[in-house]
């Protein structure tokens, strides 16, 4: 096994390596420059002010540059916050996102799994098309509208809830943005359960469990279940890596300072190092979750391991 | 039966985490510890400030945040009047050509160090010093050698900027510059603290080590969401200071915005979205504010390539098919002011020039228009074809729809509509490659005409049209050489006749700003620079708490 991650790990080189060179060259190509803004400048001030963020050097240069920073764990200076390095804002945004994010799975995972497995148990029943129903509505209705929706009715008019990140200290801020960002992902894992358990019910084994007397409870509990999170866990990984690197649309409407409004802005702005430094993040975050969810599989289901 | 314990394990294993991380990241700010029952006051940001290092800044927003902090030799009044800052007094030589300055004997930093004429000379020369690679560094473009020691050939302590003692600050210019105070109220312009600079380095401007000689101290920021205000004991006028707690808050969207103003988070707004408008203005009555701002909304052409370099007329066609009235009423409708002229009105001592044509009826207008496109050798038969160039957003979308329907009734015009990101478009302007019309605005720098007339010279970076015209060009110099002002106005109100008369943009309509202000909030002056200190205005007996 710890043969297996070195590996693993290993490999994820040559592939981070490759992302880091097309980064590169697709924010170089995007046109415009950095501090190109309306209000022009004279051509010796630009001047300066590439010189200062070494942007007049040839483009290899830039990037051996920016490589052998990157090599020692610095991700060069932000062009958009210019009191700050990159690797700060990343290291102040993505603790917001992965608190926001872990919160939204958990929120998704629990609920998720409980609706599909009674909506499953209760196949074709009121109770399946309710829940499924719901689950629909969740997949079919953009972020957009449900937060914007949750914000009028529970913080304008209720003011029961903050309707902004920085509206309120306490843990209530988080209330909001979390069940935005949940609902979606709820109704998606609860689809996906319900599916995946209706097959697994019907397989020879639990009918063989049935035959030995054993009641819906412990079958679902003790054989049902287990087969039946796979496909759920499959999708949770990469649904993770997505949740925790942020939610442009949640993090804009509820004002969160975490890392997808700062890849957002470092993207309009033309601030390469910030969104060299955010895919760079991202991407190693995604290599590590799916090793994560790989080990996971494993761990639930023995004849993956041995293979 | 070991593995079926392992979900619940990692799930509660992320709930501790979850729970840890936010224990952690309410415990680094002190923001809960300020006492209950201070007056705290919550404003909005449109965007982002890029920094907060008075020179290296750019942004209305970071100008805006910095006005708080620091304080120029000059400033203004809540009403947008010039007043004494860190100076109390100055003498002008005769000759316009030397400004003396006398820093105030009660002017202190934040750790209570005095203000001294050595930390503006200090600033000034950083702010023109290559190294600091500062924006703003053209603005002092008259005082003398700023030029050279921006492009490089003379060292920054050769500025003419000199400190003649503690308190006494000179300025020497290379030719009259009648904007020269509202220059010194800009952040740009800010001192700097010497002693922490030289020990903090390019971290000087962080917040709990940005000293500051204004109303408040940087006490916290938190990119992406907040920056927070404490009140300067140390300042010289912190008797007149009312608010203790400033939150410049960062909300980028605009309905974002008014709910949080609805849901009493936000006693400011910086802007009201434009969707509901008429329903805000009937439900909020005098909350609203809106006021003219200096700045233009335009169409330029690219004058240097066809179908529209050397064809005036043509130009002048389309500009006179374009229905501002129809514009401003029914597309913006946030109270913009149709524009006829290139300078906004009410700028200080200048009266702007109309457009030719800017008494004549619409009807007179399209009349004259289509004969003039018709000399250009175009018709019905024979339209001319052209792109229009705008930045992607919804608004910028509507009105270069509108004014292509005008085009095409009133002259059979076929306008293409192109829309490209806000960089690229820069980019596509400052090129003139692939421009032939575009969309644009420019905002004052200060409040006079010369900061409007002046990017239409011939060689300015900011003239996206590519306009050149000698004689314009010989009466923004001649003007630049007045030393008296009503002849100095005569020759700027002359240029803008001779642009407006050659139609290398069209002007559509004058910006204006607009606020929610709660009830609460005293002091608010609307006017035309949009610049509303934090240190003007205080907060009604009602609200105390910082939520109202």
């Amino acid at each position: 096994m710890l043969r297996y991650t070195l590996r693993r790990l290993l490999g994820a080189i040559p592939t981070l390596f490759l992302v880091i060179v097309l980064a590169f060259l697709l924010v170089h190509a995007a046109p415009g420059g950095p501090f190109d803004d309306e209000r022009a400048l004279p051509p010796e001030i630009e001047a300066n002010i590439a010189a200062a963020y070494h942007l007049d050097e040839p483009l290899p240069v830039q990037f051996l540059r920016y490589l052998g920073g990157v090599v020692q764990g610095d991700f060069g200076p932000s062009y958009s916050y210019r009191d700050y390095t990159v690797s700060e804002l990343i290291g102040r945004s993505f603790p917001v996102s992965v608190q926001l994010g872990i919160l939204a799975m958990l929120l998704a995972a629990v609920s998720g799994v409980s609706l599909g497995v009674v909506a499953a148990l209760n196949r074709n029943s009121p109770l399946d098309r309710i829940v499924m129903g719901f689950a629909m509505t969740g997949i079919s209705i953009p972020v957009f509208v449900i937060a914007p929706v949750l914000v009028l009715f529970l913080a304008v008019k209720l003011q029961w809830l903050p309707a902004s990140w920085t509206g309120s200290e306490g843990a209530s801020r988080l209330l909001l943005p979390v069940v935005s960002l949940a609902l979606p992902q709820i109704a998606y894992v609860a689809r996906l359960t319900r599916a995946s358990l209706i097959d697994v019910l019907s397989s020879d084994f639990i009918r063989t469990a049935r035959a030995q007397g054993l009641g819906t409870a412990a079958i679902v509990r003790y054989h049902a279940l287990k087969p039946a999170m796979l496909p759920v866990l499959s999708y949770m990984g990469p649904a993770v890596a997505a949740v925790l690197t942020g939610s442009v649309v949640v993090e804009e409407i509820f004002g969160i300072p975490g890392l997808g409004q700062l890849f957002v802005r470092g993207s309009l702005n033309r601030d390469y190092t910030l969104v060299l430094g955010v895919v760079i993040f991202y991407a190693t975050l995604i290599v590590l979750l799916n090793l994560v969810v790989d080990l996971l599989y494993g761990a639930i289901d023995p004849r993956i391991r041995r293979r | 039966m070991k593995t079926i314990r392992l979900l619940p394990v990692v799930l509660a294993t992320l709930a501790g985490a979850a729970v840890m991380l936010n224990a952690c990241s309410n415990g680094g700010t002190d923001r809960e510890s300020s006492p209950t029952g201070t007056p705290v006051l919550n404003r909005a940001l449109s965007t982002e400030p890029e920094s907060l290092d008075p020179q290296k800044s750019r942004s209305v927003q970071a100008a805006d945040v910095l006005r708080d902090i620091g304080e120029g030799l000059v400033t203004y009044t809540a009403a947008g009047d010039l007043v004494p800052g860190t100076a109390d007094s100055w003498e002008i030589a005769e000759d316009g050509l030397s400004y003396t300055f006398r820093i105030r004997a009660d002017a202190h930093w934040s750790n209570g160090d005095p203000v001294t004429a050595a930390n503006f000379v200090h600033g000034l020369r950083r702010l023109v010093d290559p190294a600091t690679a500062a924006f703003y560094a053209a603005e002092l473009g008259n005082v003398v050698n700023a030029e050279a020691i921006v492009a490089g050939e003379m060292d920054p302590a050769e500025l003419g900027v000199a400190a003649t003692d503690e308190r006494t600050l000179v300025i020497s210019l290379v030719r009259p510059t009648p904007y020269l105070l509202s220059l010194l109220t800009h952040p740009s312009t800010f001192p700097v603290h010497r002693g922490s600079f030289e020990q903090h380095g390019a971290q000087f401007a962080r917040a709990g080590k940005l000293l500051s000689n204004g109303a408040y101290v940087l006490a916290d920021w938190e990119p992406g969401a907040i920056i927070e205000l404490h009140r300067n004991t140390h300042y010289w006028n912190d008797a007149e200071t009312s608010i203790d707690v400033v939150r410049h808050h960062v909300v980028t969207q605009e309905m974002a915005e008014f709910n949080r103003y609805r849901a009493d988070e936000l006693h400011v707004t910086s802007t009201v979205p434009p969707e509901n408008f008429e329903q805000i203005r009937a439900e909020y009555g005098d909350q609203l504010h809106v006021a003219p701002t200096l700045g233009v909304y335009y169409y330029g052409f690219n004058v240097t390539r066809p179908p529209f370099a050397d064809n005036p007329e043509l130009r002048q066609a389309l500009s006179m098919a374009i229905d501002r009235e129809v514009l401003v009423e029914a597309i913006t409708g946030r109270g913009e002011a149709p524009a006829y002229s290139w300078v906004p009105p009410g700028i200080h001592n200048y009266d702007p020039v109309q457009l030719p044509y800017a008494g004549l009826s619409q009807t007179e207008r399209n009349a004259i228009a289509q004969s003039l496109y018709k000399k250009a050798g175009y018709g019905r038969d024979n339209p001319l074809r052209f792109e229009l160039r705008y930045n992607t957003s919804d608004t910028q979308q509507r009105i270069a729809l509108a004014v292509q329907a005008m085009w095409r009734k009133v002259l059979g015009a076929e306008a293409m509509a192109v829309n490209v990101e806000f960089q690229v478009l820069l980019d596509q302007m400052r090129n003139r490659e692939v421009t032939e019309v575009f969309r644009s605005s420019w905002f004052g720098d200060y409040n006079d005409a010369n900061t409007f007339l002046a990017i239409m010279e011939s060689d300015s970076v900011a003239n996206m049209p590519g306009y050149s015209n000698p004689e314009y060009d010989a009466l923004m110099q001649s003007a630049g050489e007045q030393l008296d002002l009503d002849r100095r106005r005569l020759y700027l109100e002359e240029a803008e006749r001779v642009l407006l008369a050659d139609h290398a943009v069209i002007p559509l309509y004058f910006y204006v700003s607009k606020h929610l202000v709660k009830p609460e909030v005293e002091g608010w002056q609307d006017n035309i620079l949009n610049y509303h200190y934090s240190q003007h205005l205080s907060l009604g007996a009602a609200e105390r708490d910082g939520r109202p």
